[in-house]
């Protein structure tokens, strides 16, 4: 009796894409290795018994050479051979390499079942396998299969039951190899062909020179699409939405409510010159649900949608080769563009990331980094939507203060910090152009992710001070803290509460600094310091998973101390 | 090795760690490989090792000793 099926595979073969097809739940998938960096489960029906399905990290061998591939092979070993079912996941378009990890598998005995997987890409490639051959040579069960389309998924799931072991003698690494070269031979065809468009753009996107030129041109075109897209959402659909139809309604249920009662504070909030204005009044029908809707999430659409192109093509890995001089001198390595630029999306799936870095050392400064100066998306928008009324002068001063930051911490931290930065090795992978279908569930899984966890603590949020302001508690804190908060940062005292609120969520703390009149000045000094200030709940939770107890609060120091210092620094320093 | 030439791997002369994790990615004594590009101030090297590209760091790369064809 099966009640486990195991997903493995090389990096970067599809595997997550295959879990999706089988199990129905939706994982992120990605064109780089290292997209899974969690073990993930889910249940398949057959014939009325449910199976469990787990995902698990790419590995290359089964001797594990990293964390996450000496999990897979723990995990592996532990569980009873005769109650699982692995699926050796392969990219067909790999065969050769791929093959090595299967014929480990079948060695150690596991009953197995081959996916051949990417089957539509190997036509391009002039590339012909007779998976009949193959299954006769291997003596598992072979099916051939494109999981993006879902073709070969339903022969897939019918084949399981034929898994099996087969007994083979275990070889050395050489012999392997070798034995590989002989089933390549007769299983597996090239026909000669030119080179493609598709392959001169892959080498000429990894050379230093038309590299960096194509990445230039890449960087700049996604922010300009992405500010398109979201400038586009916002003017077209979600302002007009909010100022057509919903104040008029909001209008007509606030005489309804007593102006000084507690409950139009709650909903409503002030009225700003006798009118509800969804930028200042801060009630949760009001100002919440427009800075989440109308500010924040036309830019996580367009944001989501840019990324999960890049993400699909398969660019990032090159990235990561350009840019892996930079990275040196942090002490990470190029590969940790992908958490840093997952970390512009959202501060948690950024740090999640840090897990395809090999070190502790490496895991603890870019977590470091991400947290204090990479501004999420919902921060960035409403850095633009508060600072871009006075120019792109001060947009931009915000990102050159957090990169200037990046430089500094991480130099000192590259300098003090114990241990060494391990070097770059990773598969690049071809570039590759997925099913638009494909593409926007993968944003829209993105977009519910953010709605299901961001809307609740807005709101509760909002809640929260509004509650507070209502009974004017906020004042003792204001009292205990404004002396610091004025004497040093220059800030007026009601900064206080908005920067408590910067714990919650970032986007509601900078929606709080709009009803304060600030000048541009203090708007600039708040703006960067609930940047680098405590992450948000949900980050800091994360960060304190995944550093352990005692990183987490050196972490916490350094932001501390960065943070005073940068406050003062502003304040008395550069500008006037 | 410069770009664009092939040559056979003659040693992987690193610790073993660094030989096994070679080794399942396909690159190990007497394996054909193709230098595609290396970047300018020691950034990583790209070969190609049949139908894979690899990145690695330019001190792995330094230690991966190729015969030349």
């Amino acid at each position: 009796m099966i009640d486990k099926i195991f997903l493995i595979g090389n990096p970067n073969v599809g595997k997550s894409v295959v879990f999706s097809r089988l199990t129905g739940v939706q994982v992120i998938s990605s064109n780089y290795p290292g997209t899974t960096i969690e073990i993930k489960k889910g249940y398949l029906k057959i014939d009325d018994q449910r199976i469990e399905v787990i995902d698990l990290p790419g590995t290359y061998s089964l001797e594990p050479s990293s964390k996450a591939e000496e999990a897979v092979s723990l995990l592996l070993k532990e569980y009873p051979r005769g109650q699982s079912v692995v699926i050796n996941i392969i990219d067909a378009t790999n065969l050769e390499r791929n093959l090595y990890l299967t014929l480990q598998l079948i060695e150690e005995g596991y009953h197995l079942v081959v996916c051949l997987n990417m089957c539509d890409d190997t036509r391009h490639r002039g590339i012909t396998i007779d998976t009949d051959r193959l299954e006769k040579l291997l003596g598992v069960p072979v099916v051939s299969s494109c999981a993006v389309t879902g073709m070969g998924i339903k022969l897939l799931i019918e084949r399981i039951k034929e898994a099996k072991s087969v007994s083979r003698s275990r070889l050395t690494h050489e012999q392997r190899w070798q034995e590989i070269g002989r089933i390549i031979e007769t299983v597996q065809q090239l026909s000669h062909r030119h080179h493609t468009l598709r392959e001169v753009l892959e080498d000429a996107s990894v050379r230093p020179l038309s590299g960096l030129l194509i990445a230039a041109a890449v960087i700049y075109a996604s922010f300009k699409v992405v500010r398109f897209i979201g400038e586009s959402l916002i003017n077209k659909i979600f302002d007009p939405l909010f100022f057509n139809l919903f104040q008029p309604l909001l209008e007509r249920l606030s005489p309804g409510l007593s102006q000084k009662g507690f409950l139009h504070h709650l909903l409503i909030g002030e009225l700003i010159k006798g009118k509800i204005d969804f930028r200042q009044s801060l009630g949760l029908l009001t100002t919440a649900p427009y800075i989440e809707f109308a500010m924040v999430l036309p830019y996580i659409i367009a944001f989501y949608f840019m990324l999960s192109i890049l993400e699909d093509i398969g660019f990032l890995p090159r990235l990561a080769i350009l840019l892996d001089n930079l990275f040196h001198q942090l002490g990470l390595h190029g590969y940790a563009i992908i958490p840093v630029l997952l970390g512009f999306g959202c501060n948690v799936p950024g740090i999640l990331a840090t897990r395809i870095l090999e070190s502790k050392r490496e895991r603890f400064i870019a977590s470091v980094l991400i947290s204090i100066g990479v501004p999420c998306v919902p921060l960035q928008a409403m850095i633009f939507g508060l600072l871009g009324r006075y120019g792109g002068f001060y947009v931009a001063g915000v990102y050159l203060v957090l990169f200037s930051l990046w430089l500094i911490i991480a130099t000192v931290l590259n300098r003090t910090l114990k241990g060494y930065s391990p070097e770059f090795l990773i598969e690049i992978p071809p570039y590759r152009f997925p099913p638009l279908a494909i593409l926007f569930r993968k944003v829209l899984l993105r977009i519910k992710g953010f709605i299901i966890e961001a809307v609740p603590i807005v709101l509760l949020g909002v809640l929260i001070v509004n509650i507070l302001l209502f009974f004017k508690l906020f004042d003792i804190v204001t009292a205990v803290f404004a002396p610091l908060i004025q004497g040093l940062f220059g800030l007026p005292k009601q900064a206080v509460v908005a920067l408590a609120i910067g714990f919650l969520r970032k986007d509601v703390a900078v929606g709080m600094l709009m009803p304060l009149g600030l000048t541009i000045k203090q708007l600039f000094i708040a703006v960067v310091l609930l940047s680098i200030s405590f992450p948000c709940v949900a980050t800091f939770i994360i960060l304190l998973k995944e550093l352990g107890i005692r990183d987490f609060i050196k972490a916490m120091a350094i932001m501390v101390v960065t943070f005073v210092a940068v406050g003062v620094i502003l304040n008395f320093g550069i500008i006037h | 090795m410069k770009t664009a030439q092939k040559g056979k791997v003659a040693e992987v002369a690193g610790g073993k760690g660094l030989e096994n994790r070679l080794m399942s990615m396909n690159v190990y004594q007497g394996k054909e490989i193709t230098m595609l590009s290396h970047s300018v101030l020691r950034g990583p090297v790209t070969i190609k090792v049949g139908s894979s590209v690899i990145a690695l760091g330019h001190g792995m790369a330094g230690k991966i000793i190729v015969q030349v064809e």
